[in-house]
């Protein structure tokens, strides 16, 4: 116990400094995916079939192979192209992971709007593009939140893996630490703490927001 | 007002719509009965696009459309429609339903769209509901608000596709009551309904489909009263029993 908590306190000005690399990770990659999400999933309904095999491609790919092989491949191909600080090479990499499934939770959700919406909102006049934007999407925004929350936390622990690009955020910060401290068990167990606390705190804003979003629209109801 | 000229439609090897004429003057009330799945709706929606006819044309307003080259939104502007699933924005409050279209598609400012839309909420008597979300209405509320969204428009043919049928039997009548009274106003009316107390009373004609044809049209004393095809006299004997 006592060699867990001095762990904990002698890297404790590395690990917080750690979580707020980690949570702009986040943040940052997952900003990043929801906009590839979204042009995917309009790929995917758009009837178009080069479109719609070019999304089928992307996502087939990102699922069928793993998260670090993916990780590797992208950072050391983004950085042949444009010198990327690893943090934003990182990011980027991990959209694009996330993308994939992101597109598919706003293909889902766009299309489990009732076609009446769309065209109540086209026998108003509205242009295909204009009935999107002010009356599919904000409806399928707002089905997307629980799932994308649950892709935030699938998010907010891949990052992790950006440790391997030389990321000091929180994986990072531990494996450097444990090959200084030789304590590798007291050290990743104090890692997957900070995790752990991040995970609970957004599941709980997740959660929240559900709510307030309900209590808002008077529920989801025609 | 509506001109329509041997319309056919078809869904995949379907012929839903078969040599349709159909036509409906200024200020009339046109009530289209018939059997489910005889393409009811199917005709009503080729008159606003949202389906669009294999052959035929389609005249609205003394133009002839052109689904290629015509710009369909303009053209919808002008003919409002009415669901039997109401298709209110449930994101959306009442008065934000009724604004929306006049604000985005029209551009209109804002404060104008407001006070038409308080108009015609207080037309339909639901000028109290106006920061109210649809789904705490009551079916013959949310009816009503889907008209008088349609109405923001300011549309000079409104379609009708069965606006009672989802309703409870005793929110029928306040719906049918702000038809009328648009009917009375002038307004260009097609109605798909089972109402026929409603066609009595307000159409200026009645249209009997079967199996996407009209095979009789003519007023609703005559109909009603004395229907000469066989299949007419077949719908109206299970209805009207
Ligand atoms: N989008 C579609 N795709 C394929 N078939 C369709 C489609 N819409 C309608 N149909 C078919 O076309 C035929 C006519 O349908 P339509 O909805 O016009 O009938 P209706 O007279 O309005 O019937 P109801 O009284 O049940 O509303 C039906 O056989 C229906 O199954
Ligand atoms: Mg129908």
């Amino acid at each position: 116990m006592t060699a867990i908590y001095e762990i904990f306190m002698e890297n404790a000005a590395a690990f917080m400094q750690a979580t707020t690399v980690t949570l702009k990770l986040t943040f940052v990659s997952l900003l990043l995916a929801m906009l590839i999400g979204l042009v995917f999933a309009f790929f995917k309904i758009s009837g178009n079939r080069v479109l719609y095999g070019i999304a089928q491609l992307y996502i087939t790919v990102i699922r069928g192979t793993p998260l670090i092989v993916q990780l590797m491949f992208l950072y050391f191909g983004i950085i042949k192209i444009v010198v990327l600080p690893a943090f934003w090479a990182g990011s980027l990499a991990l959209a694009i992971h996330a993308g994939a499934y992101i597109a598919e939770i706003f293909r889902g959700t766009i299309q489990s709007i009732d076609r009446g919406q769309m065209e109540a909102a086209r026998s108003l006049g509205m242009s295909y593009p204009l009935a999107m934007r002010r009356i599919i999407l904000p409806q399928a925004f707002k089905r997307a939140i629980p799932p994308l929350g649950n892709q935030f936390i699938i998010g907010l622990k891949d990052s992790s893996l950006v440790a391997y690009l030389g990321v000091a955020e929180i994986y990072g910060t531990a494996l450097y630490a444990q090959a200084e401290n030789f304590q590798p068990f007291e050290t990743y167990l104090v890692a997957g703490f900070y995790y752990l606390v991040l995970v609970i705190i957004f599941t709980f804003l997740v959660n929240k927001l559900e709510l307030k979003l309900n209590v808002e629209n008077g529920g989801d109801a025609k | 007002m509506i001109k329509i000229k041997g319309l056919n439609k078809y869904f995949g090897s379907l012929h839903v719509l078969k040599d349709v004429d159909f036509a409906v003057d200024k200020s009339n009330v046109v009530v289209l009965i018939g059997a489910s799945g005889s393409g009811k709706s199917t005709l009503l929606r080729c008159i606003n696009f949202l389906e669009l006819n294999d052959s035929g044309r389609v005249e609205i307003m003394g133009k002839s459309v052109d689904p290629k080259k015509d710009d369909l939104n303009k053209i919808r502007q002008d003919v409002g429609m009415v669901f039997q699933h109401f298709n209110l924005f449930p994101h959306k409050t009442v008065l934000e339903n009724v604004i929306e279209a006049p604000i985005f598609v029209k551009k209109m400012p804002r404060q104008e769209a407001v006070e038409t839309a308080s108009y015609l909420l207080e037309k339909v008597g639901l000028s109290d509901k106006a920061d109210v979300y649809p789904c705490q209405l009551s079916g013959g509320q949310k009816q009503r608000v889907a008209i008088a969204r349609a109405l923001a428009m300011n549309p000079k043919i409104m379609l009708f596709d069965e606006p009672t049928s989802a309703l409870d039997p005793e929110l029928v009548g306040e719906v049918l009551q702000v038809m009328k009274e648009l009917a009375r106003e002038g307004m260009t009316m097609v109605v798909v309904t089972h109402e026929m107390g409603f066609a009595k009373e307000v159409a200026d004609a009645v249209f009997f489909m079967d199996e996407g044809k009209i095979v009789e049209e003519g007023k609703p004393c005559e109909i009603f009263t004395n229907p000469q095809h066989v299949r007419t006299q077949e719908f109206l004997g299970q209805v009207l029993a």
